[in-house]
């Protein structure tokens, strides 16, 4: 897969001239979030009847589900508009495509560089939580990579519409009707099994709901008894992304 | 069609090639052959079916049917192996407009496999042959449009590619910008580069083929080289009348006058051999155009001829 590496040599010669803002970035987000979600209102609930979340302070429930959301929402902006922007606005994949480069390694490249994004932000975050006293296990480190896998299950099958379409109107539909909703009801901010049983179904039948879970067993040292279904629907998603993402890369780019 | 027997030698080697999209036949069973060393042209309207063939033989593109060997390889089989050799000048610029003029080479030499070392050498020699050594830190963003299409063709050089494809390469740019690429492309093929275009322009087709196919709705409809064209489809000299708007004679009463007449929305051209002694006889007939002038045939009479439209409509 040389091929492969060379398109990640490319988005890192680019990335190279971006990533301070970038980086700073991914530090800026968790510190705010787990500030005044974690810090404001977890000291709400503190003072409240329950005092904690499923057993934990607040802030340490919040964390590790923030952490695979924020991997959710960065996987869908890398591959919409970008991916159009190198496909069909600055036709980036047209001019690697007349070299030696195949669809192939257009796609590895990519997804190859996807997960280092997704491994660097999360990463960042990760300090952030530990810096806030929220990874409760040595464990909790895996769970950067539930993240990064998380991001892959949504990023992938993202990734394969993306390819198929000819303009950027239906990216903000997606951001809107799919990301936006999980984020906010996928049990980053209150457990799951408070929503009504058709919402809670239908939270399950999404990457998100069982990459939090995962993350936050990890984190919070609570290994889950459904750890390796999660996981398996985490693989699932990324890998049938994956190879539909190729079926459709192919077409566009080769028809 | 009159195909030369010089297969062996092909560096692109056509025969019924065809592709087909969904409901439209681009490219409709064309021959043509390629020798090494030629600067060979696919000259036709828009939409004619140039570009389809030029991503079929830079292996981007499967023929429908038909067989294609380009270096002598099958592009199914070996895509890879032979845009290895090859350079491809696209018909819209691809540069990476995120990044500076030299790391457009540089990057795109890593393509290729090239050496780092390799290939900031080489994007030195070839910012020196496009004229954009002093341009090298700048941003692509800010470079005209003839600069951008000098970094397009450096960068498609970065390989030191046998065969070298444009497509349209100097559509859009001003006159100037248009010479300064020729000049490149003719010292290209001074040192042995073989050079495939498309152009609708007469006269790029003119200055730099050795030989040509004109392409018209998927099929190519003549082949030589551009003054056995003209010779073949038109006659020596042809005369250009330009009358006063709505006051367009009948034709009738230019009949006899030449070989063959065009009669086109702006002006009515007469082909003949002796372009003076037709005006003296059109002005002897009491009509009175607004100009008229004498030319040589050019590839866009031959163009018309055969198709009945000129070139750029």
């Amino acid at each position: 897969m040389t091929g492969a590496l060379r398109v990640l040599e490319h988005h890192l010669t680019v990335y190279r001239r971006t990533w301070k803002g970038s980086v700073f970035m991914s530090f800026v987000s968790p510190v705010l979030f787990l500030t005044a979600m974690g810090l404001g209102l977890g000291s709400l609930i503190s003072r409240g009847p329950v005092r904690t979340v499923d057993g934990v302070s607040y802030v340490a429930f919040l964390a590790p589900g923030l952490l695979a959301a924020t991997a959710m929402q960065s996987a869908y902006v890398e591959t919409t508009y970008p991916i159009m922007a190198r496909m069909q606005w600055l036709r980036t994949y047209d001019g690697m495509l007349a070299t030696p480069i195949r669809v192939l390694d257009v796609l590895a490249g990519e997804f190859g560089w996807l997960a280092v994004r997704l491994a660097l932000s999360s990463c960042a975050f990760f300090l952030v939580m530990v810096l806030f006293g929220t990874v409760h296990s040595g464990l909790g480190l895996l769970a950067i990579g539930v993240a990064v896998l998380t991001g892959l299950a949504f990023g992938a099958p993202i990734f394969a519409f993306t390819a198929t379409q000819r303009t950027d109107t239906s990216f903000a539909l997606i951001g809107r009707l799919l990301i936006t909703p999980l984020f906010l009801l996928g049990g980053v901010f209150f457990p799951i099994h408070q929503l009504p049983q058709l919402v809670q179904g239908i939270a399950w039948i999404t990457p998100l709901a069982h990459g939090v879970a995962l993350a936050r067993g990890l984190a919070v040292g609570a290994a889950s008894p459904t750890a390796g279904i999660h996981l398996a629907v985490l693989l699932a998603y990324a890998a049938i992304g994956i190879v539909a993402a190729g079926s459709t890369l192919q077409r566009r780019l080769v028809p | 069609m009159a195909t030369p027997a010089t297969d062996a030698n092909a560096l692109i080697h056509a025969r019924g090639l065809t592709k087909r999209f969904a409901n439209l036949t681009a490219v409709d069973a064309i021959d043509f052959d390629v020798g090494r060393g030629e600067a060979f042209g696919f000259l036709g309207p828009n939409g004619a079916g140039k570009t389809s063939t030029m991503r079929m033989i830079g292996c981007v593109s499967s023929p429908s049917a038909g067989t294609l060997r380009v270096l002598g390889m099958d592009p199914d089989q070996n895509g890879p192996r032979i845009r290895a050799r090859l350079g491809v000048v696209p018909q819209s610029d691809t540069l990476d407009v995120e990044l500076h003029v030299d790391e457009n080479l540089l990057t795109y030499a890593r393509y290729f496999g090239i050496r780092r070392d390799v290939a900031k050498r080489r994007a030195e020699q070839l910012l020196d042959f496009v004229q954009l050594r002093d341009r090298a830190r700048d941003e692509v963003e800010f470079l005209s449009g003839g600069m951008k299409r000098r970094l397009t063709i450096a960068r498609a050089l970065v390989n030191e590619p046998e065969l070298l494809l444009l497509d349209e390469p100097t559509t859009g740019l001003d006159p100037q910008a248009r010479h300064l690429v020729w000049d490149r492309l003719y010292r290209l093929k001074q040192q042995g580069v073989t050079i495939v275009l498309t152009t609708h322009y007469m006269d790029e087709a003119e200055q730099l083929c050795d030989r040509l196919v004109v392409m018209d709705k998927a099929k190519i409809v003549a082949f030589g080289s551009p003054r056995s064209l003209i010779d073949q489809y038109s006659t020596r000299e042809v005369l250009e009348l330009r009358f006063p708007i709505d006051s367009t004679p009948a034709l009738d009463k230019l009949d006899g006058l030449a070989d063959r007449i065009e009669v086109l929305p702006d002006r009515v051209l007469l082909y003949t051999d002796d372009g003076e002694a037709a005006a003296v006889a059109v002005h002897s007939r009491g009509l009175q155009p607004e100009s008229s002038l004498v030319r040589r045939s050019t590839l866009e009479d031959v163009f018309l001829r055969l198709t009945g439209r000129s070139l750029i409509e």
